[in-house]
C-alpha cells in the first residue's frame, strides 16, 4: 500500500534537496557561528546567506528585519508580545475569529492580564469582515493581527487592503501576519503589502519541523520573547540553528521556483478533486463557496457523517487528510473555524481538508476519486438520518 | 492519532448489525447531529429475550464500535440482563476505549436505557421520563443532566473533572459548568463517604429497622392507594414482601416493588438490599 499524503496544511515532507544541504551542519560544519575562529567561518556565512535568501523569499528591505526562531508559534508569540511589550499605554488588540490556535490562546491569555480583544468574524465562506474591522479599530489599537490564509479552509485575506484599513484609522497601530499557511503556496511582498510583522514556519513548506522566521520591518521595535545570549540582534536568544536555517533557506528557493507550479499544476489537481468528490457524491459539500483560496487547500463537508470515520477508512488505504470534527484532535468542539464561518451542523462534524503539495501526483488525485465514493456510501448507510439523505439526494438531483 | 484496539477497529471496519428493525419492540436514541454523534438502537424483544437488535450511528470510529458491540453484547439477553449492562461493560467488551473516547460507550449506555425505558412504556415510567427530561442540565452545550454524571461517576468511579468530560463531554466545550461538575463530585462522595460510615446494624437490630421502616414510611404511603404491605423474611439481604389490597395484582406492582419500596429500603438501611414479591 503506498501513501497518498493529503495533509500538507498540517506539515509536509522534506525536500531532498533540502536535506541534502542540511547535512554537512550536522557533519563537519558544526562550529558556532558565534566563535571567533576560522572553523566558525562556514556556518556564520551560512547563516548570514540564509537570512538573505528570506528577506528574498518576503521581500524584505534588509536582512537585519530577519529573525530566525523555532516555529511559527514561536514567531507569532514574539510578535505579539514584543509589540505590546514595546506599547504599554495601549490596551487593545484585534484579531480573527479562525486564526491558529498559538494566536488564539494567547489573546485569551491577554485578555485575563486586562487587554480589551476584538475578534473579527467571517461571513459564510470564510471571508474576514471588512467593515467589521475597520470599526473595531482605535486610538488605543496596539496591534492588528490577521493570517495571511485559514489553514484549515485556504482562504486568503485581503492583507493590502487590511493594512491601508489600519494605517488610515490609526498610524502608531502595528500589523502582524500570521503567513504560515501561504509561504510557498503564494507570493509574499511584506514591503507592497503594508506588513509591519509577519511569521513563517518552515516545516510547511518542505523545511523540517523546529524552524521558523519572523519578519520585523525596521520602524517596529519588539522585546525579545526568549531572553540571553546576542543572537538575531537581541531579538531572540539561543544558538543559531544552523542546520536547519540552511534547510530553511534551500526550501524557500525551491519554494519561489514552484510558485507558478503551485499555482497552476497543484490547483488544477486540487481543483479535480474537488470538482470530481462534489460531482461523485450527493452529500458532498464545498464549504468555502467561491472565496479566494491557497491553490493547495480545499475544506468539503459530508453532511449527516462523522468525520474521523471518513479519515480511519481513508487510512486503511494509505490516503492521509485531516478533519474539522471533534473527534478526531480529542477535543469536544468542532472547528472553530468552520463554526465561525456557521457551517450547517449536518456538515461541520464530517468536513474534510484535503491539502496537496507540489509532491501530489495526478494517479494519487484518480485514486482517491476512485475509491472515496465507496467509503462514504459505507458510512452514509451508518446513519440514522437516512430520510434527510434521501431528501438530500433528490434535492441534488443524484 | 489514537490508539485503538484490535477489537475497536474491528468493529468500526466492519460494524455488526448495522441498520433498523421496521416494528421494533423497543428504540432508543442518544446524542444529537448538533453534539457530533447519536445513536438509534432497536430491539425486537419476544418473551423477555432480545432477539434481534440493530444500530444506526452518526459518530466517530469508537461511537460505532460501541454501538456495534453493544448489539452483539445483548442479542440473546433477557431483558433482566440487559437492564445490568453499563457503559464500563462496553468499554471492558471493546478491549478498552482511549480516556478522551469514553462518552462513546456512555451513549451506547444511555441510547439503551432509553430503549429499555420505552420498552417498558407504564404509565409510571413515562413519568420517570418525563421526570428525567425537567432534571437539571448541568452542561448547556452537550445537553448534559445531573443524572448523567452522577451514573457516570457511579459506574467508573470518576473522580476529576477531566474524567466526567472524557465520559459524558460536560465541560468539554465553554467549560463555564466545570465548578458545577466539580461540586457534583464532591456531593457523591461525601455521600459515599456518610454511607460507609454508618454503623453497622447487627442482625436483630438490622430487622427492626427494616420492618420499621415499612411500618411506617412504605406502608402508610401504600394504604393511601388503597394497598398495603407485609414482610413476610429477611435473608441477609433479600427482603420478601407480601402486597396486599390494590397493590396484589397492580399491573404496576413491580414497579412499587423495586422504584419505591426497593429504593426506600436500600436508602436508609442498605444499598445491597433485594425486595421480592411473594404470594
Amino acid at each position: 500500500m503506498s501513501l497518498i499524503y493529503l495533509d500538507n496544511n498540517a506539515t509536509t515532507k522534506v525536500a531532498p534537496e533540502v536535506l541534502e544541504v542540511m547535512l554537512p551542519y550536522f557533519k563537519e560544519e558544526y562550529a558556532n557561528p558565534s566563535s571567533i575562529y576560522e572553523f566558525a567561518k562556514n556556518a556564520n556565512h551560512a547563516v548570514r546567506d540564509a537570512r538573505g535568501v528570506i528577506k528574498d523569499f518576503l521581500n524584505a528591505e534588509n536582512e537585519k528585519e530577519i529573525i530566525f526562531t523555532s516555529c511559527g508559534s514561536e514567531s507569532a508569540n514574539t510578535a505579539i508580545q514584543g509589540v505590546l511589550n514595546m506599547n504599554k499605554n495601549k490596551r487593545h488588540i484585534i484579531t480573527s475569529k479562525v486564526e491558529h490556535p498559538c494566536v488564539l490562546n494567547l489573546y485569551q491569555t491577554l485578555e485575563k492580564q486586562g487587554y480589551k480583544v476584538d475578534y473579527i468574524g467571517v461571513n459564510s465562506n470564510g471571508e474576514l469582515d471588512l467593515a467589521q474591522l475597520e470599526e473595531a479599530i482605535n486610538y488605543d489599537t496596539a496591534l492588528v493581527s490577521i493570517m495571511y490564509a485559514n489553514n484549515e479552509t485556504g482562504v486568503i485575506f485581503p492583507i493590502e487592503k487590511i493594512s491601508e484599513i489600519i494605517k488610515s484609522k490609526n498610524k502608531e497601530t502595528k500589523f502582524f501576519v500570521d503567513a504560515v499557511q501561504v509561504s510557498g503556496k503564494i507570493p509574499i511582498d511584506v514591503q507592497a503589502a503594508g506588513i509591519d510583522l509577519l511569521g513563517i514556519s518552515g516545516h510547511k513548506f518542505h523545511a523540517p519541523k523546529g524552524i521558523g522566521a519572523l519578519y520585523v520591518n525596521s520602524k517596529t521595535l519588539i522585546t525579545p520573547l526568549i531572553i540571553g545570549g546576542h543572537q538575531e540582534r537581541g531579538k531572540r536568544a539561543g544558538t543559531e540553528n544552523v542546520p536547519y536555517i540552511v534547510g530553511m533557506a534551500k526550501a524557500a528557493e525551491l519554494a519561489v521556483d514552484s510558485l507558478k507550479y503551485e499555482a497552476s499544476e497543484v490547483k488544477r489537481l486540487r481543483d479535480k478533486l474537488e470538482t470530481g468528490i462534489l460531482k461523485k457524491v450527493f452529500n458532498a459539500r464545498l464549504n468555502t463557496g467561491a472565496a479566494n483560496r491557497v491553490p493547495n487547500t480545499s475544506n468539503i463537508g459530508f453532511e449527516y457523517i462523522e468525520g474521523e470515520l471518513i479519515l480511519l477508512h481513508l487510512s486503511d488505504l494509505g490516503i492521509c487528510a485531516s478533519s474539522g470534527s471533534a473527534c478526531t484532535s480529542g477535543s469536544l468542539e468542532p472547528s472553530h473555524v468552520l463554526r465561525a464561518m456557521n457551517v450547517p451542523f449536518t456538515a461541520i462534524h464530517g468536513s474534510i481538508r484535503w491539502s496537496l503539495s507540489r509532491y501530489t501526483t495526478e494517479k494519487e488525485i484518480d485514486y482517491v476519486l476512485d475509491v472515496l465514493p465507496g467509503i462514504i456510501n459505507k458510512i452514509t448507510s451508518l446513519s440514522p438520518y437516512q430520510e434527510e439523505l434521501e431528501n438530500l439526494k433528490k434535492l441534488k438531483g443524484f | 492519532m489514537w490508539d485503538y484496539s484490535e477489537k475497536v477497529m474491528d468493529h468500526y471496519r466492519n460494524p455488526r448489525n448495522v441498520g433498523k428493525i421496521d416494528n421494533a419492540d423497543a428504540v432508543g436514541e442518544a446524542g444529537s447531529l448538533a453534539c457530533g454523534d447519536s445513536l438509534k438502537i432497536y430491539l425486537k424483544i419476544e418473551n423477555g429475550i432480545v432477539t434481534d437488535a440493530k444500530f444506526q450511528t452518526f459518530g466517530c470510529g469508537s461511537a460505532v464500535a460501541s454501538s456495534s458491540i453493544l448489539t452483539e453484547m445483548i442479542i440473546g439477553k433477557t431483558v433482566e440482563e440487559v437492564k445490568k449492562i453499563t457503559n464500563k461493560d462496553i468499554a471492558d467488551q471493546l478491549g478498552g476505549l482511549p480516556p478522551e473516547k469514553m462518552h462513546c460507550s456512555v451513549m451506547g449506555y444511555e441510547a439503551l436505557e432509553d430503549a429499555l425505558q420505552n420498552y417498558n412504556n407504564m404509565t409510571d415510567l413515562d413519568d420517570l421520563r418525563n421526570e428525567k427530561k425537567e432534571e437539571k442540565i448541568v452542561c448547556t452545550c452537550f445537553n448534559v443532566t445531573e443524572n448523567m454524571i452522577w451514573d457516570a461517576i457511579k459506574q467508573n468511579g470518576l473522580k476529576t473533572v477531566e474524567d466526567i468530560t472524557n465520559y459524558t463531554k460536560a465541560g468539554g466545550a465553554c467549560g463555564k459548568c466545570k465548578g458545577l461538575i466539580q461540586d457534583i463530585i464532591d456531593t457523591y462522595y461525601k455521600k459515599e463517604e456518610n454511607e460507609s460510615n454508618k454503623p453497622t446494624l447487627s442482625p436483630a437490630q438490622r430487622i427492626l429497622k427494616i420492618n420499621n421502616i415499612i411500618e411506617t414510611q412504605i406502608s402508610p404511603e401504600l394504604r393511601k392507594d388503597g394497598g398495603d404491605i407485609t414482610l413476610v423474611d429477611i435473608d441477609e439481604n433479600r427482603v420478601l414482601v407480601k402486597l396486599r389490597g390494590k397493590c396484589s395484582g397492580c399491573k404496576n406492582s413491580h414497579l412499587t416493588l423495586k422504584a419505591f419500596v426497593e429504593s426506600t429500603l436500600r436508602e436508609t438501611v442498605d444499598k445491597n438490599i433485594d425486595v421480592i414479591e411473594v404470594a
